[in-house]
C-alpha cells in the first residue's frame, strides 16, 4: 500500500526523460533492484524492452516488481512483520513529428490490498535552432485501496497530474533547465494501518488510526544544470523546490559526476541533500484522544534531513557486427542513505512518553544494469 | 499609463527576440550530444531511484531536470 504512492513515479518518470526531437533508443533492458535498511527489504526486477519503427514510432514496455520484506519501526510497535509483492506493467508509445514528440503511456500496478491504474500523455516540441525544449504532460491515476483482513472496507483516490518543462542550451558547454509540476489527489489518502499515539489518563500513551483530509495538492519546481567540463566529463546540478497543501514545505539539491575511464569505463558519483517540513496535522504524540480533525504519525510527514552519496561503475561493450545488437553495457550503483527525524522518536526504547531518543536509520540501494542496445 | 509602458517593453522585447539567432550552431554541440551531458542515461535506473526517493519523502513532482534540448541528432 505505501508503495503506490512512490510506484506512481515510475511511470511518469519513463516520458519524461526523452530527448527531445529524437525517438528513445531502441534497448532492452534488464535491472535488478535492491533497498535494505530501516528493517525493510525490498527487491525484483525491472524489464524495459523499447523498439522503434520508421523513426517516427517507439514503442515501449516496462514489467516491474517489489516484494517487500517488513519489519520497519512503524511495523514492529504497531503490527507484525509481514511480505508483500506489487507488481507494476505499463506500456507506452512515441510519436515524433517534425520537432515534436507525443508520448502516451499506461500502467497498472497491483498489490494485495491496492490497484492503481494511470494513463499519462505528454507533448515535447523543440524550437529556435533547435536550442529550446518545451516539454507538457498530464496525467490522470486512479486508485483502489483495500485492507487486509477486512472485507468491509474500500475507498479510492483519484490523482491529476499537470507539468511543464523548458530546457536551454546556454553555451557549447552548458545546459539549463526548469520544471514544475502541480499534483492534485482527491479521496482516500491514508495508509489505512497506520496508527497515531496520544497521552491516556494513565500517563502511558495508547493509539488510534491516523485521519488524512481527503484532499491534497502539491507543486514542485526543478531547476538543473549541465556542464561539460574541459577533461570529457559531465557536471550535473539540480535543486528542488516543494510545497503542499497539507502545510509541508521540502527542499532538495543533487550533484552527479559523470566520468569516462578510458573507452568502455564509465565512474558515476552523486551527493543529494533533502530536508522537509511536518504537515500540518503530524504529531508524535497527540496530547488526547481526537486531539483534532485530522491525525497523521507517519514519519513520512515529518519533520527530517537525509543525505545520500552513491557511487556507480559501468563498462559498454561495442560489436563491429550489426546483425543482431550493436552495443551492450553492465552497471551497478551503490546508494548509501541517512535518515535524520527532528520529531519523530523511537517508541522501541521504553521510557517516559514523549522522551524516546529520535529516530534515525541508514539504508544501502543497490542496482545492477545490464543493457543491450540494438 | 503604467499599461503602455508594459505595452511598449512588451513589443521591445519580441521585437529584440526577432533579431537573436541561435548561438551554438549544430557543429558545436557536440559535447552537449556526449553521453556524459545526460544525467538520465539508463531510463530504468533512473526511474528506480526516483521511486526510493519518493516512498521515503513527502515531496513528488518535477523530477528530474527536463530532457533534450541540445538538438544533437
Amino acid at each position: 500500500m505505501q508503495l503506490m504512492r512512490a510506484g506512481w513515479i515510475l511511470l511518469l518518470a519513463v516520458p519524461l526523460c526523452v530527448r527531445a526531437a529524437v525517438l528513445p533508443e531502441d534497448r532492452f533492458d534488464l535491472l535488478g533492484h535492491q533497498y535494505d535498511g530501516g528493517g525493510m527489504q525490498i527487491e525484483g526486477p525491472s524489464v524495459l524492452v523499447r523498439k522503434s519503427f520508421a523513426d517516427t514510432v517507439a514503442v515501449s514496455a516496462n514489467y516491474y516488481v517489489d516484494e517487500v520484506s517488513a519489519a520497519s519501526i512503524d511495523v514492529v510497535t504497531s503490527a507484525s512483520p509481514y511480505t508483500e509483492k506489487r507488481t507494476e506493467k505499463s506500456v507506452g508509445l512515441d510519436y515524433l513529428r517534425g520537432k515534436a514528440i507525443y508520448s502516451f503511456s499506461y500502467g497498472n500496478s497491483k498489490e494485495s490490498d491496492f490497484e492503481a491504474n494511470s494513463a499519462h500523455f505528454d507533448l515535447s516540441q523543440d524550437f529556435f535552432g533547435d536550442l529550446t525544449t518545451l516539454t507538457m504532460g498530464y496525467s490522470l491515476g486512479k486508485d483502489e485501496v483495500f485492507r487486509s483482513g477486512d472485507n468491509t472496507f474500500s475507498d479510492e483516490a483519484e490523482r491529476r497530474h499537470f507539468r511543464i518543462g523548458l530546457s536551454q542550451v546556454l553555451t557549447r558547454d552548458l545546459v539549463a533547465s526548469v520544471k514544475a509540476e502541480l499534483i492534485t489527489d482527491e479521496g482516500y489518502l491514508n495508509n489505512p494501518y497506520r496508527s497515531v499515539r496520544y497521552l491516556n489518563s494513565a500517563g502511558s500513551y495508547s493509539f488510534e488510526p491516523e485521519r488524512y483530509p481527503r484532499t491534497r495538492t502539491s507543486e514542485a519546481t526543478t531547476i538543473g544544470l549541465s556542464y561539460y567540463l574541459p577533461w570529457r566529463a559531465g557536471l550535473h546540478g539540480e535543486y528542488r523546490m516543494y510545497d503542499d497543501s497539507w502545510g509541508i514545505d521540502a527542499t532538495s539539491w543533487q550533484v552527479k559526476l559523470i566520468q569516462p575511464l578510458g573507452q568502455r569505463w564509465t565512474l558515476e558519483t552523486r551527493y543529494r541533500r533533502y530536508n522537509q517540513g511536518q504537515a500540518d496535522f503530524y504529531s508524535d504524540l497527540f496530547p488526547y484522544q481526537n486531539a483534532q480533525n485530522f491525525l497523521a504519525r507517519d514519519k513520512e510527514l515529518s519533520d527530517f534531513d537525509s543525505t545520500v552519496f552513491g557511487v556507480g561503475i559501468g563498462v559498454q561493450f561495442n560489436r563491429a557486427e550489426r546483425e543482431t545488437f550493436n552495443r551492450a553495457g553492465l552497471h551497478l550503483w551503490v546508494d548509501q542513505f541517512q535518515f535524520d527525524y527532528n520529531n519523530f522518536r523511537d517508541i522501541r526504547v521504553t521510557t517516559l512518553p514523549g522522551q524516546e531518543p529520535l529516530y534515525s536509520f541508514d539504508a544501502t540501494v543497490t542496482r545492477l544494469l545490464f543493457t543491450i542496445w540494438y | 499609463m503604467t499599461t503602455r509602458i508594459a505595452l511598449l517593453l512588451l513589443v521591445m522585447f519580441l521585437q529584440a527576440g526577432c533579431s537573436i539567432k541561435p548561438w551554438v550552431k549544430p557543429y558545436e554541440r557536440s559535447r552537449l550530444a556526449d553521453p556524459v551531458m545526460n544525467a538520465a542515461g539508463h531510463p530504468v535506473a533512473e526511474s528506480y531511484m526516483n521511486h526510493v526517493h519518493q516512498a521515503r519523502e513527502a515531496m513528488r513532482g518535477a523530477e528530474g531536470s527536463a530532457g533534450g534540448g541540445c538538438g544533437c541528432n
